[in-house]
């Protein structure tokens, strides 16, 4: 395929894994101690596996899988939210593909069409939006979920909502920003990190300028990733050549999509649309202050949460479940306790099992060979 | 076949409702009609012409096509009806008969029940026991047996078909998913997940056209050709729901061997590559219903190739992988990238009802 092929040439792969390779001879890494390199975002870590990049590293080099799957990071008692609304009998509840297997405490969204209750699958909030029209008489509600990178899209199809005058459409806003949650990595007590990838997508709607803080007052390297093996193999050696050259900076490695000042209309809408929830709770990490996204009140008419009465009940996780210490990166997936036999891709314990996104169903899925061959 | 008497030809009933109702499944009238016009008309066989409440067969001449019979059934609910490339009548019988023909066996003689949800036009479920009848003469079987059932609005969607087969096994055949060994040759007969992209694109919920066409075919003629040319063959799947990935799966979990395939030699129309990269499926998982999986032993593996090559339906066969030392059990991938990665076994669905 054209401008993608590209993206996965093997021999240009083998000239960079050779870059990498003298790098880190040169760098003096003891065994003991591989540099720990965390890919924030879900579509990296699929890449790695899609790919086998992980594999064609120097045992040096370890890499983290961070929190950037948003299916992966909602909590159980948001899920119970979304089964409440979707179990009325009036709603039509629409969902992206990947939410419908999230285990909430009671069950999941699968579990609640199973059950009887109207669940849909869409692949936009204006597939949902066009489903209201349609059915008059129901209220279809959006589950809205994911990170910058989708925000815009709900916040637009709001704002369409507003202008074409839908009474029977609004949104369970479940959006969420990714850079309090880098800042709560960082400030973990546990935290074992030397860099980061940056996510390309979210980057694409907000830039580059929010991740300063990260260079300036934690000293840490970062270098904004493309989502290809090249870009990420790339993205590696970029990290590595600050660590080596003693600079700590936002570097861009996909400029080709991610502009330096993000992407005016997306945010102008998304100012429009959310203010910032106090906090908001994440599986694995706890509650993080000023994460999360709500409508402002002049969209309360769109909004699920005052339109339905919802439980709103925190679940705590799971105790055996060790999703938190594989997302700050203080452990890997495979070794916490129920990896593989109380948490599997069939019945998720822990949220990181539930997306192909989800750092242990990669590694279940798709296996990291390096871990495998290590452990036999 | 002596056991079947040729009837007095007599004039097949007619329907003339335009849509099927609840009396078409009554048990009277109504459902002769239905079945005389529809099905009756459409199969025309020996065999079926008594409609009798079974169809009967010679063992003599069962036995001239081998030592054991193969016994098989397929449900088909796939959504919508009519696909590029096929139908669900198609689908039915080259379903059925594929699962016969891999396991070495001639199929002979299918049934067909049908499921139809009140409404249906009479003209869909002509189209449809057309393509039946058209599908069973390509792969030379008769469709010798059936029913008809009609359910209330809601019960079914549109029409479910189920069809059951029974086939003949060559004597001295004898493949299974367990026989693999190390350095065994894995091929497949041509471009994978057409079947799947078609069907998932043919709904349309996904906004996007393409020109991909459903590869749905049977493969007794092909197999034919294989197991003549390669008769040391271990092993024949037909690579449906699942794809690739999972049939490899299944073969090294039975035989206790690895198996590794090279991204770069598994072939995969670039339509099918590009429309799997916008929606983040693998085709290693995308269902075909006109690919086989086959593992034949090393000495024997260019006569296989060449001979898949040499029929039609297998011009753009490939080896793909090959069995070899590792962890039993275990499938894994060498990318076009140049790193390795391990092909599991798809928990749950990519996709639903696509067959």
């Amino acid at each position: 395929m054209k401008y993608l092929d590209e993206f996965r040439d093997g021999a240009k792969a083998s000239i960079l894994v050779r870059e990498i390779e003298t790098l880190v001879a040169s760098m003096d890494i003891p065994d003991e101690k591989p540099l720990n390199i965390m890919e924030v975002c879900g579509g990296h870590t699929h890449s790695i596996f899609r790919y086998g990049v992980e594999g064609m590293l120097p045992k040096e080099i370890e890499l983290v899988h961070g929190p950037g799957c948003p299916v992966c990071v909602l909590p159980m008692g948001r899920v119970d939210d979304c089964v409440a609304i979707a179990e009325q009998k009036h709603v039509i509840f629409t969902t992206f593909g990947d939410a419908m297997r999230v285990p909430g405490s009671r069950k999941s969204l699968m579990q609640a069409k199973a059950d009887g209750a109207d669940v849909r699958m869409v692949y936009s909030p204006m597939d949902a939006l066009a489903l209201a029209r349609a059915n008059p008489t129901r209220e279809v509600v959006f589950f809205g979920l994911g990170f910058e990178t989708t925000m815009p899209s709900t916040a637009l199809t709001i704002l369409q909502a507003e202008s074409d005058v839908v009474t029977n459409f609004s949104v369970f806003c479940n959006h969420i920003t990714i850079v309090p949650t880098i800042k709560a990595i960082l400030d973990s007590p546990d935290l074992r990190l030397d860099g980061f990838l940056g996510p390309g997508h979210v980057s694409m709607v907000i830039g580059t300028a929010p991740y300063e803080f990260i260079a300036r007052f934690y000293r840490k390297p970062m270098v904004i990733a493309g989502f290809e093996p090249l870009d990420i193999l790339q993205s590696i050696w970029m990290v590595l050549r600050q660590i080596k050259e003693g600079r700590v900076e936002i570097e861009n490695q996909y400029a080709r999509v991610v502009p330096e000042d993000g992407n005016a209309p997306a945010l102008r809408a998304v100012a429009r649309v959310y203010e910032l929830r106090e906090f908001f709770e994440w599986r694995g990490l706890g509650s993080i202050d000023h994460s999360g996204v709500k409508l402002r009140d002049e969209y309360a008419r769109f909004d699920a949460e005052r339109k339905f009465a919802i439980p709103n009940v925190r679940i705590a996780d799971p105790k055996s479940c060790q999703c938190g210490e594989v997302l700050k990166g203080a452990i890997k997936p495979w070794q916490c306790k129920v990896f593989g036999s109380a948490c599997t891709p069939e019945t998720p314990l822990g949220a990181l099992m539930v997306s192909s996104e989800g750092a242990c169903a990669a590694y279940y899925q798709y296996g990291g060979v390096k871990h495998h061959e290590a452990a036999e | 076949m002596n056991v079947a008497p040729r009837l007095r030809p007599r004039t097949l009933a007619q329907v003339h409702l335009p849509t099927v109702t609840l009396a078409h499944g009554g048990g009277g009238k109504a459902m002769k009609d239905l079945i005389d016009d529809v099905f009756v008309r459409a199969f025309d066989n020996a065999a079926l012409a008594p409609l009798e409440d079974q169809a009967r067969f010679d063992l003599c001449d069962l036995a001239r096509h081998g030592d054991r019979l193969a016994f098989t059934t397929d449900s088909f609910v796939v959504d919508p009806l009519i696909f590029p490339g096929g139908d669900i009548g198609k689908l039915a019988v080259c379903g059925t008969v594929n699962d016969l023909a891999v396991g070495g066996a001639r199929p002979l003689y299918l049934s067909c029940a049908a499921i139809v949800e009140e409404g249906v036009t009479i003209d869909l479920l002509r189209q449809i026991a057309g393509s039946m009848a058209s599908a069973a003469a390509e792969a030379g079987v008769e469709i010798v047996t059936g029913d008809t059932k009609v359910v209330h609005k809601g019960a079914c969607d549109k029409l479910f078909l189920t069809t059951t087969g029974i086939g003949v096994i060559r004597e001295g055949v004898n493949l299974g998913a367990h026989l693999a060994r190390e350095g065994d040759v894995v091929l497949v007969n041509g471009l994978l997940g057409d079947h799947g992209a078609a069907i998932l694109s043919a709904r349309g919920d996904m906004a996007l056209t393409t020109p991909i066409e459903s590869d749905c075919a049977p493969l007794n003629g092909l197999i034919d050709a294989l197991l003549a040319a390669a008769p040391g063959v271990r092993f024949l799947r037909d690579a449906t729901r699942g794809g690739l990935a999972t049939v490899l799966n299944e073969i090294a979990g039975a035989s206790q061997v690895a198996i590794e395939i090279e991204e770069r030699a598994t072939p995969i129309r670039e339509e099918v590559k590009a429309f799997c990269e916008i929606l983040g499926l693998d085709p290693l998982y995308l269902a075909n219903e006109g690919k086989i999986v086959v593992v034949a032993p090393p000495e024997e593996a260019e006569a296989a190739l060449a001979a898949i090559r040499a029929h039609p339906l297998g011009a753009r066969a490939a080896v793909v992988g090959r069995v070899h030392p590792g962890e039993a059990g275990r499938v894994t991938m060498r990318t076009v990238f140049g790193g390795r990665r391990i092909v599991d076994m798809l928990v749950g669905e990519q996709l639903p009802r696509i067959c």
